[in-house]
Protein backbone atom coordinates (compact mmCIF):
# COMPACT_ATOMS: atom_id res chain seq x y z
CA UNK A 1 0.00 0.00 0.00
CA UNK A 2 2.89 2.24 1.27
CA UNK A 3 4.91 2.18 -2.22
CA UNK A 4 1.37 2.03 -4.30
CA UNK A 5 1.15 5.84 -2.39
CA UNK A 6 4.78 6.31 -3.18
CA UNK A 7 4.00 6.12 -6.94
CA UNK A 8 0.66 7.09 -6.78
CA UNK A 9 2.64 10.63 -5.22
CA UNK A 10 5.23 10.74 -7.98
CA UNK A 11 2.67 10.90 -10.57
CA UNK A 12 0.62 13.70 -8.90
CA UNK A 13 4.05 15.61 -8.45
CA UNK A 14 4.94 15.31 -11.92
CA UNK A 15 1.55 16.50 -12.95
CA UNK A 16 1.54 19.23 -10.83
CA UNK A 17 4.66 20.48 -12.19
CA UNK A 18 3.76 19.78 -15.64
CA UNK A 19 0.71 22.52 -15.17
CA UNK A 20 -2.07 20.77 -13.29
CA UNK A 21 -1.85 22.86 -10.40
CA UNK A 22 -4.93 21.89 -8.87
CA UNK A 23 -3.83 18.48 -8.37
CA UNK A 24 -1.47 20.05 -5.43
CA UNK A 25 -4.52 20.23 -2.77
CA UNK A 26 -5.01 16.41 -3.55
CA UNK A 27 -1.24 15.35 -2.69
CA UNK A 28 -1.23 17.31 0.44
CA UNK A 29 -4.72 15.99 1.98
CA UNK A 30 -3.29 13.14 3.28
CA UNK A 31 -0.94 15.58 5.36
CA UNK A 32 -2.29 18.16 6.78
CA UNK A 33 -2.68 16.90 10.28
CA UNK A 34 0.63 15.82 10.24
CA UNK A 35 1.85 19.11 9.15
CA UNK A 36 -0.24 21.01 11.55
CA UNK A 37 0.55 18.98 14.67
CA UNK A 38 4.30 19.11 13.86
CA UNK A 39 4.19 22.61 14.35
CA UNK A 40 1.65 23.00 17.32
CA UNK A 41 3.42 20.71 19.43
CA UNK A 42 6.75 23.06 18.85
CA UNK A 43 4.85 26.37 19.32
CA UNK A 44 2.15 25.64 21.56
CA UNK A 45 -0.07 28.25 20.12
CA UNK A 46 -3.20 27.16 17.61
CA UNK A 47 -3.23 30.63 15.60
CA UNK A 48 0.35 30.63 14.78
CA UNK A 49 0.01 26.63 14.00
CA UNK A 50 -2.53 27.09 11.98
CA UNK A 51 -0.96 30.26 9.76
CA UNK A 52 2.93 28.24 10.28
CA UNK A 53 0.89 25.20 8.55
CA UNK A 54 -0.65 27.06 5.77
CA UNK A 55 3.03 28.77 5.13
CA UNK A 56 4.46 25.43 4.55
CA UNK A 57 1.87 24.36 2.24
CA UNK A 58 2.70 27.43 0.38
CA UNK A 59 6.08 27.04 0.75
CA UNK A 60 5.81 23.07 -0.29
CA UNK A 61 4.37 24.47 -3.83
CA UNK A 62 6.82 27.14 -4.40
CA UNK A 63 9.58 24.47 -3.69
CA UNK A 64 8.33 21.30 -5.47
CA UNK A 65 10.50 20.95 -8.07
CA UNK A 66 13.01 20.65 -5.87
CA UNK A 67 11.33 17.73 -4.39
CA UNK A 68 14.06 14.56 -4.63
CA UNK A 69 11.86 11.69 -5.26
CA UNK A 70 14.81 9.87 -3.06
CA UNK A 71 12.86 10.89 0.22
CA UNK A 72 9.50 10.17 1.12
CA UNK A 73 7.14 13.29 0.06
CA UNK A 74 5.81 13.49 3.94
CA UNK A 75 9.47 13.23 5.04
CA UNK A 76 10.22 16.43 2.58
CA UNK A 77 7.02 18.16 4.22
CA UNK A 78 7.96 17.72 8.09
CA UNK A 79 11.17 18.87 7.18
CA UNK A 80 9.54 22.70 5.81
CA UNK A 81 7.31 22.11 8.63
CA UNK A 82 10.12 22.02 11.13
CA UNK A 83 12.06 24.51 10.07
CA UNK A 84 9.07 27.08 9.77
CA UNK A 85 8.51 26.03 13.29
CA UNK A 86 11.70 26.53 14.41
CA UNK A 87 11.65 30.29 12.59
CA UNK A 88 8.45 31.20 14.81
CA UNK A 89 10.07 29.97 17.64
CA UNK A 90 13.66 32.48 17.53
CA UNK A 91 11.33 35.35 16.12
CA UNK A 92 8.36 35.16 19.50
CA UNK A 93 10.96 33.82 22.07
CA UNK A 94 12.43 36.02 24.94
CA UNK A 95 16.43 36.34 25.11
CA UNK A 96 15.57 34.85 29.04
CA UNK A 97 13.99 32.02 27.48
CA UNK A 98 16.83 31.04 25.23
CA UNK A 99 19.08 30.77 27.58
CA UNK A 100 16.93 29.03 29.67
CA UNK A 101 16.79 26.54 26.94
CA UNK A 102 20.14 26.66 25.92
CA UNK A 103 21.70 25.89 29.92
CA UNK A 104 19.41 22.53 29.40
CA UNK A 105 20.58 22.23 25.88
CA UNK A 106 24.26 22.04 27.27
CA UNK A 107 23.88 19.03 29.58
CA UNK A 108 24.42 16.13 27.11
CA UNK A 109 25.28 14.14 30.13
CA UNK A 110 22.36 14.98 33.03
CA UNK A 111 20.22 13.32 34.68
CA UNK A 112 17.45 11.49 32.89
CA UNK A 113 16.10 8.78 35.21
CA UNK A 114 12.52 8.03 35.79
CA UNK A 115 10.16 8.84 38.44
CA UNK A 116 10.55 5.87 40.78
CA UNK A 117 6.85 4.20 42.32
CA UNK A 118 6.83 1.91 45.15
CA UNK A 119 3.30 1.23 45.36
CA UNK A 120 2.68 1.02 41.85
CA UNK A 121 -0.24 -1.01 40.35
CA UNK A 122 -0.96 -1.42 36.82
CA UNK A 123 -2.82 1.86 35.11
CA UNK A 124 -6.05 0.99 33.80
CA UNK A 125 -6.57 1.98 30.27
CA UNK A 126 -9.77 4.07 31.70
CA UNK A 127 -7.65 6.26 33.37
CA UNK A 128 -5.78 7.15 30.14
CA UNK A 129 -9.42 8.43 28.42
CA UNK A 130 -9.55 11.45 31.21
CA UNK A 131 -9.41 14.42 29.11
CA UNK A 132 -7.53 16.17 31.77
CA UNK A 133 -4.96 13.41 31.07
CA UNK A 134 -4.40 14.57 27.76
CA UNK A 135 -3.70 18.55 28.32
CA UNK A 136 -1.09 17.34 30.84
CA UNK A 137 0.72 15.81 28.38
CA UNK A 138 0.28 18.01 25.88
CA UNK A 139 1.69 20.89 28.67
CA UNK A 140 4.24 18.56 29.76
CA UNK A 141 5.68 18.20 25.95
CA UNK A 142 5.41 21.84 25.65
CA UNK A 143 8.00 22.23 28.16
CA UNK A 144 10.11 19.61 27.27
CA UNK A 145 13.45 21.03 25.74
CA UNK A 146 13.40 22.21 22.21
CA UNK A 147 16.09 19.43 20.84
CA UNK A 148 14.32 16.66 22.74
CA UNK A 149 10.46 17.84 21.96
CA UNK A 150 11.54 17.89 18.08
CA UNK A 151 12.49 14.14 18.26
CA UNK A 152 9.43 13.12 20.34
CA UNK A 153 7.45 14.86 18.52
CA UNK A 154 8.47 12.95 15.04
CA UNK A 155 8.69 9.80 16.54
CA UNK A 156 6.04 9.72 19.06
CA UNK A 157 3.82 11.93 17.57
CA UNK A 158 4.23 11.62 13.97
CA UNK A 159 5.09 7.89 14.24
CA UNK A 160 8.49 8.82 11.30
CA UNK A 161 10.95 5.82 11.63
CA UNK A 162 14.11 6.85 13.01
CA UNK A 163 15.99 7.55 9.73
CA UNK A 164 13.28 9.40 8.86
CA UNK A 165 13.14 11.50 11.60
CA UNK A 166 16.97 11.70 11.33
CA UNK A 167 16.55 13.43 8.20
CA UNK A 168 14.25 15.96 8.54
CA UNK A 169 16.36 17.05 11.96
CA UNK A 170 19.78 16.98 10.29
CA UNK A 171 21.21 14.65 13.01
CA UNK A 172 22.30 11.50 13.29
CA UNK A 173 20.58 7.79 14.32
CA UNK A 174 22.25 7.53 17.43
CA UNK A 175 20.98 11.12 19.04
CA UNK A 176 18.01 10.67 17.76
CA UNK A 177 17.77 7.73 20.10
CA UNK A 178 19.53 9.56 22.73
CA UNK A 179 17.13 12.40 22.85
CA UNK A 180 14.00 10.23 22.28
CA UNK A 181 15.26 8.11 25.42
CA UNK A 182 15.62 11.25 27.29
CA UNK A 183 12.05 12.75 25.88
CA UNK A 184 10.24 9.68 27.08
CA UNK A 185 11.74 9.68 30.22
CA UNK A 186 11.23 13.38 31.39
CA UNK A 187 7.52 12.51 30.21
CA UNK A 188 7.35 9.71 32.34
CA UNK A 189 8.69 11.74 35.14
CA UNK A 190 5.81 14.96 34.39
CA UNK A 191 3.22 12.77 33.83
CA UNK A 192 3.31 9.87 36.88
CA UNK A 193 1.76 12.04 39.51
CA UNK A 194 -1.26 12.55 37.42
CA UNK A 195 -1.61 8.45 36.01
CA UNK A 196 -1.27 7.46 40.10
CA UNK A 197 -3.65 9.69 41.44
CA UNK A 198 -6.10 8.82 38.54
CA UNK A 199 -5.37 5.13 38.87
CA UNK A 200 -7.66 2.74 41.23
CA UNK A 201 -6.55 -0.40 40.47
CA UNK A 202 -8.41 -2.47 38.00
CA UNK A 203 -7.27 -5.70 37.10
CA UNK A 204 -8.43 -5.91 33.30
CA UNK A 205 -8.07 -2.50 31.49
CA UNK A 206 -9.99 -3.19 28.08
CA UNK A 207 -9.07 -0.51 25.58
CA UNK A 208 -12.35 1.49 24.44
CA UNK A 209 -10.45 1.96 21.08
CA UNK A 210 -8.46 -0.66 19.04
CA UNK A 211 -6.32 1.33 16.63
CA UNK A 212 -4.27 3.47 18.96
CA UNK A 213 -3.08 1.10 21.75
CA UNK A 214 -2.17 -1.41 19.19
CA UNK A 215 1.02 0.06 18.55
CA UNK A 216 1.99 -0.88 22.15
CA UNK A 217 0.22 -3.46 23.45
CA UNK A 218 1.02 -5.60 20.45
CA UNK B 1 24.04 -10.74 31.80
CA UNK B 2 22.56 -9.51 35.55
CA UNK B 3 20.98 -5.86 35.73
CA UNK B 4 20.68 -3.42 38.36
CA UNK B 5 17.48 -0.86 37.93
CA UNK B 6 19.37 2.09 36.93
CA UNK B 7 20.72 -0.35 33.70
CA UNK B 8 17.21 -1.33 33.13
CA UNK B 9 15.71 1.98 32.54
CA UNK B 10 18.71 2.92 30.57
CA UNK B 11 17.23 0.56 28.09
CA UNK B 12 13.04 1.21 28.60
CA UNK B 13 13.44 3.17 25.27
CA UNK B 14 14.79 0.85 23.05
CA UNK B 15 12.61 -2.13 25.10
CA UNK B 16 9.74 -0.59 23.89
CA UNK B 17 10.90 -0.01 20.45
CA UNK B 18 11.88 -3.73 20.71
CA UNK B 19 15.29 -2.47 19.58
CA UNK B 20 17.63 -4.65 22.18
CA UNK B 21 19.78 -7.20 21.03
CA UNK B 22 18.82 -10.80 22.55
CA UNK B 23 20.86 -11.09 25.42
CA UNK B 24 19.83 -7.65 26.62
CA UNK B 25 16.43 -8.35 25.72
CA UNK B 26 16.62 -11.40 27.91
CA UNK B 27 18.24 -9.94 30.94
CA UNK B 28 16.03 -6.95 30.87
CA UNK B 29 12.64 -9.29 31.11
CA UNK B 30 14.79 -11.27 33.35
CA UNK B 31 15.05 -7.75 35.46
CA UNK B 32 11.36 -6.47 34.81
CA UNK B 33 9.96 -10.50 36.23
CA UNK B 34 11.03 -9.67 39.76
CA UNK B 35 10.93 -6.26 39.78
CA UNK B 36 8.05 -3.98 40.62
CA UNK B 37 9.89 -0.69 40.37
CA UNK B 38 11.02 -1.18 36.96
CA UNK B 39 8.07 -2.58 35.50
CA UNK B 40 5.69 0.43 36.87
CA UNK B 41 8.52 2.95 35.07
CA UNK B 42 7.79 0.57 31.96
CA UNK B 43 3.93 0.61 32.44
CA UNK B 44 3.77 4.64 33.34
CA UNK B 45 6.45 5.59 30.16
CA UNK B 46 4.41 2.73 28.05
CA UNK B 47 1.14 4.60 28.86
CA UNK B 48 2.67 8.02 28.00
CA UNK B 49 3.17 7.08 24.60
CA UNK B 50 -0.34 5.46 24.24
CA UNK B 51 -1.49 8.60 25.32
CA UNK B 52 0.41 10.28 22.55
CA UNK B 53 -0.53 8.04 20.04
CA UNK B 54 -4.28 9.11 20.55
CA UNK B 55 -5.78 11.47 18.05
CA UNK B 56 -7.60 13.39 20.75
CA UNK B 57 -4.61 14.44 22.60
CA UNK B 58 -3.60 16.73 19.64
CA UNK B 59 -6.82 18.53 17.36
CA UNK B 60 -6.93 20.35 14.84
CA UNK B 61 -8.98 23.66 14.85
CA UNK B 62 -12.61 23.66 13.56
CA UNK B 63 -12.25 24.56 9.40
CA UNK B 64 -8.66 24.30 9.84
CA UNK B 65 -8.61 22.29 6.25
CA UNK B 66 -11.32 24.79 4.29
CA UNK B 67 -8.79 27.68 5.49
CA UNK B 68 -5.90 26.10 4.68
CA UNK B 69 -7.55 24.81 0.84
CA UNK B 70 -8.59 28.67 0.44
CA UNK B 71 -5.34 30.10 1.26
CA UNK B 72 -3.60 27.81 -1.16
CA UNK B 73 -5.55 28.50 -3.64
CA UNK B 74 -5.24 32.05 -3.19
CA UNK B 75 -1.76 32.16 -2.82
CA UNK B 76 -1.68 29.31 -6.15
CA UNK B 77 -3.75 32.10 -8.15
CA UNK B 78 -1.35 34.71 -7.17
CA UNK B 79 1.49 32.84 -8.61
CA UNK B 80 0.26 31.73 -12.43
CA UNK B 81 -1.90 34.94 -12.57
Amino acid sequence: MKAAQTTNEAVLIGRILAGETELFHELIRPYERLVYVTIFAILKNETEAEDGAQETMISAFRHLKSFRGDAKFSTWLVTIAMNEARKRLRKGKTAAEDSLDATVEDHEGGDYTPAVLTDWREIPLEALEKKELREKLRAAVANLPEKYREVFVLRDIEELNQEETAAALGINVTLVKVRLHRARIMLQKALVPYLKSEAPYVAEGKPARGGFFRRWFA
Amino acid sequence: MKLDCKHVWEHISGYLDRQLDAALLEAVEKHLENCEVCSAVLDSTRNVLVLTADDRTYELPVGYSERLHDRLRAAMRGETG
